[in-house]
């Protein structure tokens, strides 16, 4: 068990009776959801919504049988989802019928991070929370409450608290996730990669995947085109140090040490410049400061990538010269999970050059042009003049940060520079597993006067609150209007499908009372949010009823492609595709990529490596009786020659060490071919250790908290998590 | 008469499970318990390594031990495309079944009948495809009549090459592997 | 080097097949040990012994019935789905050596009461006394009395015969897949019925003629137990593993100390010197024998299970 938080035993007062019968038998919970369905429905009924068991969103359609929950399948109308959506999806009855649910708004009755709660009512803990706003709003100012919000569920609760005059929001996806890729891409392009990403994996010829493991890593579009890929016998290159499901299907699998991606990148683009082989008609028309570019990457041969990388150089030289065979329809894959080494946003510009090379910017088989939706907002009231600016980037330390950071508003929130922060609102994130250093996030949390989280499961970060306020879960609520960039414009409407069985209520609710008990009641002019959503769509000439009834409204198609006439337009400083970047040269940064030598492990360690399985969603579905079943803890692969040495074999138990000291949660052994010897592998998500989350409790181990020390990326905040390395500590 | 089978390609399956989640709710299959299940078959030494995906199920054999074995004729052959089913209440759960079973694809469920997959029979004679093909986001599993030489199960065993689970155990399957 | 997975965790079949328990042996051991009583008693019936007062065929139905019962109780109590047990009468499912069984059970319980109806128990008699009418009715008859004898035969030995035949017929586990096991378990049936009939018959030659017996079928016995071997170890690889458990695998200290040292050759060695007057005649080797049965079934059904085709389980 981590030695960093201390918890003790979770103890709910008041109620607790009630409330631990409840919860350990599921019939009420069944029998709960049947208030929506009072005269029960006889026969299947079919109600469409889209999911939120991650943050694709993919149009579902949920079957009720005579009123009892019974399962969902995809909307066959939504592009993302095509009608099919992945286990996590399938299996999103398990979220409703979860008996450690979050049940009813909890007030703490000792010490952060106890866990001893009392039961209250929705109007105490509101009138609490906003006595408190209101009070560090007197005191501070209302910059000093900060929200951490990651999903469609937040708008409203951003909106309440922009209305109340916070302006420190961040999501732990740009500075904890995709932000390095996506500012890569922007120092490149002048664009970012988007969610859902921009690339036509179904029409590519060529793909090329660094780290990235799709079918383990489930982003169901993407999926289901990579198998359309594979079927068309699409040329598929795999850089990993761990032999994935994707690099199964690969014709070309780079075994490559950890650490050492742009070596590779940058080899690759040497052989592609200097044998000719990159798309001239592309880099002439829109290429800037290509001959720098080409001057630079001349010293970056195959033969000085391959002690670096230990790729053999005739496989780099085969697979660039692969790549460039099949260009523009050529798909360097800018991955999503960016944050490794604390140089990824670089690394990510590297894959945007060679990309780049390729032409495959706005071609079929490459990157399109998305196009979107677009619904008028609903009019609101201004939100109130800041006095302060945000302090997430204090003076633009990270110049290229194009989202707001949330180790930045963690660290203010510890230093109190330049302003303090003495209020968090959590919406749907669980920081403690998401935030490297878990040791800071609570070390912040001391500091606030104000902790509110919003979840549906309670999970570690809701543990150390003053106030939980607990959330209907997607299938027993509505949401804002869902309109996605992708390659075909479509507005998709979550609405529930059954009651939620407890108090619960939906984050619409919450953001619309929280704001009216701080005397903000006119930012929410509409009574329901039927009202809200009716207006948006009356307004762009749709019905909320054919909504309802369909779940997706489509837009017309529009070109997503150059070929099919979309401009390509680049919002760099030069107007171009910048080869040689001179806002990173005059900010003080490699203008053009270059190499660091990654740390090596201490003697008997090992790089710890995360990621993705295919039927969990980071530290979010572990309670999921269905999705456990699936999966009930992670693994720690090992390859057998390292096994051999520790006498490891599979099934048996052990505990991680890092290079901290940091002792991680019991771990089971799988001993496989599939990895190298200087690294060892987990998925994420699993050694929760909250008490009240019975199903995942204990069960595998943390990766996040193993994950002590992580390297900021200088260029735009993103904390590198990949930089730890652990020893095995055998059971007595 | 149609004999339904299975056709999975491994080239295209990711192994993701959302078979065996989609068969677990459409089914009502009890937690801890599995109608169907991955099986990741892995080759080699790093980095010169292999995989082949397979998802399993109860293989609805032409022979079938598992049906000659059962006592009261609860294990039985289905008139609709000879798919292999439990007559609920019938069976006494005495698991010769599960014992003459070369893939162990049948399990107790806990109401003390002998389970296993169904080719979601409910569904196939209503004219929908079995709920673990339904859902398949690499759209790796096909469904049909292995008797009809135009379906497209008997088009794709033509075309590519394919093998079943453990042949030698002699029950002649009807679930093939592309690989 | 080749590695499956598994992401299966059904109950009583992963990591390894484990669906019957200590029901089943139970009930083959005392099922074997039935049918070897009644082959006793009906050949003592057939052979004439049975006009000995002291016969100890008088003695053996009344045991029969209790431990068969007890034997089918067991039986019963591996049954998942109980309440359904009826539907194994309704029906005669010609492929399925179950149903045989099951059938078998209900013919074997009149042979063995025509032969109680010989001489009734005197509790039983003293109850029912319209019973000694149907014993005079039975002793009249000589050719009646010759078809009860031949009819326990029979039926004992397809009650013997028939659990062998059913676990022989599961292919699917390689380890009972050879055609010596219904011989196997007819002749440790024969072996323990006569090691438990010789320590209670009350007529001195049938005890030393059982204790013969049973050393003869001991002895057919140890040539069986090496021809399933040898039987499965010249076979297809799945049955050259599933030998190895017994073999050398973890199976074998349990099988070669158990079943073949204190269950079939130690017993032998004793019983040979004592019907050749070298030693007394005790019970040590007669008990060795019938829990060396007993053991016998355990790891025959347990290491049946574990024998398979498919590994997947195992990593």
């Amino acid at each position: 068990m981590n030695s960093i938080s201390r918890r003790k035993f979770l103890k709910i007062t008041g109620f607790s009776v009630g409330a631990a019968a409840a919860v350990s038998a599921l019939n009420p919970l069944v029998k709960g959801a049947n208030k929506l369905n009072q005269q029960k429905v006889k026969g299947i009924q079919k109600i469409p919504t889209y999911c939120d068991i991650c943050f694709w969103k993919c149009g579902a359609i949920a079957y009720l049988k005579d009123g009892e929950l019974w399962k969902i399948e995809g909307n066959p109308l939504d592009p993302l989802s095509k009608g099919r959506l992945c286990p996590r999806g399938t299996g999103g009855i398990g979220a409703v019928k979860d008996p450690d649910r979050l049940r009813s708004p909890l007030i703490r009755t000792k010490e952060r991070g106890q866990e001893v709660w009392k039961e209250v009512t929705w109007n105490e803990a509101l009138d609490y929370i906003a006595n408190k706003m209101n009070v560090i709003k007197e005191k501070y100012g209302p910059e000093s409450v900060a929200m951490f919000a990651h999903g469609i569920g937040g708008n409203f609760l951003k909106h309440t608290l922009k209305a109340y005059g916070a302006i420190n929001f961040a999501a732990p996806s740009f500075a904890q996730c995709r932000g390095p890729r996506d500012v890569g891409f922007e120092l490149t392009f002048g664009e970012s990669i988007g969610s859902p990403e921009r690339t036509d994996i179904e029409n590519s010829k060529c793909i090329v995947l660094i780290g990235s493991h799709l079918g383990e890593n489930m982003h169901n579009t993407q999926v289901q085109e990579f198998a359309d890929a594979v079927q068309k016998d699409a040329t598929i290159i795999v850089v990993d140090p761990r032999f994935s499901v994707a690099a199964s299907k690969a014709k070309y699998y780079l075994p490559i040490k950890p650490g050492t991606d742009i070596a590779l990148l940058l080899a690759w683009m040497n052989v592609i410049v200097s044998e000719k082989l990159y798309n001239q008609e592309f880099v002439s028309k829109y290429g800037f400061g290509f001959e720098q570019f080409a001057a630079e990457i001349s010293q970056y041969t195959p033969e000085w990538a391959y002690p670096e990388t230990g790729i053999d150089p005739e496989l780099i030289r085969k697979t660039a010269r692969t790549m460039a065979m099949y260009k523009p329809s050529t798909l360097v894959h800018p991955g999503r999970h960016a944050t490794w080494y604390g140089d990824d946003a670089q690394r990510s510009r590297a894959i945007a050059l060679l990309n780049a090379l390729l032409g495959s910017w706005g071609a079929k088989g490459g990157f399109f042009t998305p196009v979107s939706f677009s619904l008028p907002g609903y009019p609101y009231p201004a939100y109130p003049k800041p006095t302060k600016e945000k302090l997430d980037n204090p003076d633009n330390k990270y110049p290229f940060a194009s989202e707001e950071i949330t180790t930045g508003i963690r660290e203010a929130t510890i230093t109190e520079k330049p302003y303090p922060i003495k209020g968090w609102f959590v919406y749907a994130t669980n920081l403690i597993h998401a935030l490297p250093k878990e040791e800071e996030t609570i070390k912040a949390i001391q500091n606030l006067d104000l902790m509110v989280v919003v979840d549906v499961i309670p999970s570690e970060i809701a543990g150390w609150a003053d106030v939980v306020l607990p959330e209907a879960v997607y299938l027993e609520r509505y949401d804002d209007l869902h309109m996605s960039a992708n390659k075909t414009p479509f507005v998709g409407i979550r609405q529930p499908v059954v009651e939620p069985p407890a108090d619960q209520k939906p984050n619409w609710w919450i953001a619309k009372k929280l704001a009216e008990k701080l005397g903000l009641g006119h930012y929410y002019p509409w009574n329901d949010i039927e009202e809200y959503m009716d207006y948006r769509l009356k307004a762009a000439g749709l019905s909320l009823e054919k909504l309802k009834k369909e779940g997706i409204i489509l837009g017309d198609k529009k070109p997503i492609y150059a070929e099919e006439g979309v401009p390509l337009e680049f919002p760099t400083p030069s107007g171009k595709v910048e080869f040689y970047s001179t806002q990173l040269a005059a900010a003080g940064f490699d203008p053009i990529p270059k190499f660091k030598k990654p740390e090596e492990p201490p003697a008997d360690f090992y790089r710890l490596l995360f990621g993705r399985a295919p039927v969990h969603s980071f530290s979010r579905t572990q309670s999921n009786r269905i999705l456990m079943d699936m999966m009930e803890e992670n693994e720690v692969w090992v390859n057998p020659n390292v096994a051999d040495k520790w006498g490891l074999k599979t099934g048996q138990h052990v505990r991680l060490k890092n290079q901290d000291g940091v002792v991680s949660n019991k771990i089971k052994v799988k001993v496989t071919e599939r990895i190298r010897t200087d690294c060892v592998y987990m998925v994420h998500g699993f050694g929760h250790n909250s008490r009240m989350l019975k199903g995942a409790y204990g069960k595998g181990a943390s990766d996040s908290g193993l994950i002590t020390k992580y390297v900021t990326d200088p260029l735009m905040g993103g904390t590198g998590m990949n930089v730890n390395f652990v020893t095995f500590e055998l059971e007595a | 008469m149609a004999r339904y089978g299975m056709v999975i390609d491994t080239k295209k399956c990711v192994g993701c499970m959302d078979c065996v989640v989609a068969c677990k709710t459409e089914n009502n299959v009890p937690e801890g318990h599995n109608r169907d299940w991955i099986v990741t078959v892995t080759n080699g030494k790093f980095p010169d390594v292999n995989l082949e995906i397979q998802s399993q199920r109860c293989n609805h054999c032409d022979n079938t031990p598992c049906v000659s074995c059962c006592p009261t004729g609860a294990s039985h052959v289905h008139e609709v495309g000879n798919v292999v089913l439990v007559d609920h209440e019938m069976c006494i759960g005495c698991k010769a079944c599960l014992a003459a079973c070369p893939y162990d694809a049948r399990y107790i469920h806990p109401d003390g009948y002998a389970d296993k997959c169904t080719f979601c029979i409910h569904r196939v004679e209503k004219g929908e495809l079995p709920a673990c093909v339904s859902v398949c986001p690499t759209h790796c599993m096909y469904f049909g009549d292995l008797d009809d030489p135009n379906s497209e199960v008997s088009k794709l065993l033509a075309s590519r090459k394919n093998h079943p689970l453990i042949p030698e155990a002699g029950t002649s399957p009807r679930i093939f592997y592309l690989i | 080097m080749q590695d499956l997975v598994t992401t299966r965790h059904n109950p009583q079949i992963d990591p390894s097949m484990t669906v019957w328990g200590w029901e089943i042996p139970v009930y083959l051991f005392l099922g074997g040990l039935v049918a070897g009583m009644m082959i006793i008693s009906g050949y003592f019936i057939f052979s004439h012994r049975y006009k000995k007062t002291d016969c100890v065929t008088y003695v053996l139905p009344i045991i029969s019935i209790v431990l068969l019962s007890v034997g089918m109780f067991s039986l019963f109590l591996d049954l998942e789905h109980k309440l359904y047990v009826w539907r194994l009468y309704t029906t005669f499912r010609i492929t399925s050596p179950m149903s045989w069984g099951a059938w078998i059970l209900i013919l074997v319980y009149p042979v063995i009461i025509a032969n109680m109806l010989m001489d009734p128990p005197k509790y039983i008699a003293e109850k029912f006394p319209q019973l000694e009418k149907v014993k005079n009715f039975i002793h009249e008859r000589p050719m009646l009395i010759k078809n009860i004898g031949v009819g326990n035969m029979l039926l004992g030995g397809m009650l013997g015969v028939y659990t062998g035949v059913l676990l022989s017929t599961m292919g699917s586990r390689p380890l009972w897949n050879s055609s010596m096991l219904w011989v196997l378990f007819l002749i440790s049936g024969l072996s323990t019925a006569a090691a438990f009939v010789h320590m209670i018959a009350a007529n001195v030659e049938e005890r030393e003629l059982l204790a013969k017996a049973d050393n003869g079928f001991l002895t057919i016995e140890l040539f069986v137990l090496a021809l399933l071997i040898i039987g499965l170890s010249t076979s297809s690889a799945v049955h050259i593993a599933a030998a190895k458990l017994l073999i050398n695998g973890i199976f074998a200290p349990a099988f070669w100390v158990f079943v073949v040292g204190m269950g079939v050759v130690i017993p032998l060695i004793i019983q040979l010197l004592a019907v050749n007057h070298k030693i007394k005649h005790t019970p040590i080797a007669p008990i060795m024998v019938i829990v060396g049965g007993l053991i016998l079934r355990f790891i025959i059904v347990q290491a049946g299970q574990y024998s398979h085709y498919l590994n997947a389980h195992f990593k």
